[in-house]
């Protein structure tokens, strides 16, 4: 079966082709791809979330790529939440029609499922059970995942997502706005040791994050690093603040982690969303987990900011146990993942 | 009307929920100031005080965050990430205007044209020992919300 799916949720629009039996045949991000002619050789600079003039371009050019045409499309998945209601309405009407048009069934499915499930479109696939830690501009999130559909939130982000506090130091300290990886490489330049953020959350038992408070402790140190140079602060502390707020969130995501996966008593961890790329994030978890013979699992980087591939996959596999979306189709904004149906059994 | 010191994160909570104690919907709030002076923080306070329990998730990504709470609806919106005040009708911003509601605004200025008028705009901003806000009112509703800022 070759499911075509859609992404609108939020900023990115999505697109992409996955066969069960040959995998992911082409997937296309609308930022990331010139779409000349379609436009006439002028590429026209649309509005942040203008799904609707992004989506049908890049559904053709995502069938060239896989050298396929439309009625070659079994089935149709869209995200159905959660998300901006205005941008999920447009992914969810432009998904069930075509799917109406051609004939085939449509699939409704959760953003979060499809971050989550998004590891397993690589090779070295990980098995259920596994802890996923979702992490993004938007979330930051530990889930426990026993089979397709069987979730259970560990914990969450109480204020700021990982990503925001990121973007938003980064632009405390003067980059770019959303500079959380532009941040990073200049934290490669810093002095580790000459700054010391706190790890928020870490000294008392549960596995829900607060990043917020790191933001404005960077934001202090930053004016105090100001007052004491009479205002002009030199390239080297901008990094070495860079550098001190990175170890924080990076040794926080690993701390919980690791107490989510001796609670679970699980082995496997699964990274995705767009902070799983950062590449302090990947070696110290690698190592931390490496030495408590745990594994961990990552996309690869395309796949793991919003992307159509993941909403095709968690589609598929929805489709593959009989779920279809009747013609009336309800995105929904705020959507719980622990409320999605099950595919199959719990697997512990 | 005069300054306001916010000396800490306790501070800014406190007044945030002595603001529940009469905020009545319908009503427009715009919050102003920098990253990181406070303005989610303060509205953490305002929603606590509304009686709402958990946690009150930045919505600088999400860009809008409904909350239903016992006697009123309240939207916390957060337009930073907004380019052109345009993508405001991508949330569906003008179907939700027309239910009486609480709307907390950050960077109002993100949505200049498309937004509804405030009641009252609070302003924040650093100081080396804290915060400081300064309140300016629009409206009669505005005005009165103000002046329980200088009370106890």
């Amino acid at each position: 079966m070759r499911v075509l799916g859609i992404e609108t949720s939020c900023d990115e629009t999505g697109v992409a082709l996955y066969d069960g039996e040959h995998g992911l045949l082409a997937h296309a991000i609308y930022s990331q791809i010139p779409i000349h002619a379609e436009y006439g050789g002028v590429v026209p600079e649309l509005a942040s979330r203008d799904h609707v003039r992004k989506a049908l371009p890049l559904i053709r050019e995502v069938l060239d790529k896989a050298e396929l045409t439309r009625t070659d499309i079994d089935a149709v998945a869209f995200t159905a939440g959660p998300g901006l209601i205005g941008a999920l309405l447009v992914g969810a009407a432009l998904g069930r029609s075509l799917a109406w048009a051609l004939g085939v069934p449509a699939v409704g499915v959760h953003h979060m499922e499809g971050h989550l499930l998004a590891p397993l479109l690589e090779d070295s696939a990980p098995a259920f059970p596994f802890v996923a830690l979702l992490v993004s501009g938007g979330h930051t999130q530990l889930v426990d995942v026993t089979g397709v559909g069987r979730y259970r939130i560990l914990g969450e982000s109480l204020d700021d997502a990982a990503g925001e506090a990121f973007d938003k130091t980064a632009k405390i300290l003067g980059l770019s706005y959303p500079g959380g990886p532009v941040l990073s490489r200049l934290a490669e330049q810093g002095d580790p040791t000459r700054y010391r953020f706190p790890r928020p959350m870490t000294d008392r038992p549960g596995l829900d994050f607060s990043f917020s408070g790191l933001k404005t402790f960077a934001l202090n140190t930053l004016r105090e690093a100001e007052a004491e140079a009479d205002g002009a602060i030199d390239a080297q502390t901008r990094a070495d603040i860079a550098r001190a707020f990175e170890e924080a969130v990076v040794d926080t995501l690993v701390i919980k982690c690791r107490r989510a996966l001796r609670e679970t008593g699980r082995r496997r961890l699964v990274l995705a969303g767009g902070v799983s790329a950062n590449r302090r994030l990947r070696a110290r978890m690698g190592e931390a987990l490496a030495a408590e013979g745990r594994e961990a699992h990552y996309p690869r980087p395309e796949l793991c900011t919003d992307n159509g591939a993941m909403i095709a996959y968690a589609g598929w596999q929805r489709l593959n146990a009989g779920a279809t979306e009747p013609l009336l189709f309800k995105p929904r904004a705020r959507w719980p993942m622990e409320e999605l149906q099950p595919v199959g059994p719990a697997i512990i | 009307m005069h300054e306001i010191h916010l000396a800490d994160e306790a501070a800014q909570l406190a007044l945030g929920g002595r603001l529940a104690e009469r905020l009545r919907a319908p009503f427009v709030l715009y919050l102003q100031g920098d990253l990181g002076c406070g303005k989610t923080t303060l509205t953490r306070g305002l929603l606590r005080g509304l009686g709402h329990q958990g946690a009150v998730r930045s919505p600088t990504y999400t860009l809008i965050e409904p909350y239903t709470l016992a006697t009123t609806q309240l939207y916390h919106l957060d337009l930073y990430r907004l380019t052109d005040p345009e993508e405001l009708d991508y949330l569906g911003l003008r179907d939700l205007l027309e239910i009486p509601a609480i709307w907390v605004i950050e960077w109002p200025e993100c949505g200049a044209g498309a937004l509804p008028p405030p009641d009252l705009r609070l302003q924040l901003e650093h100081r080396t020992d804290g915060r400081c806000l300064r309140p300016v009112a629009t409206t009669e509703a505005g005005l009165a919300l103000a002046r329980v800022l200088y009370e106890g």
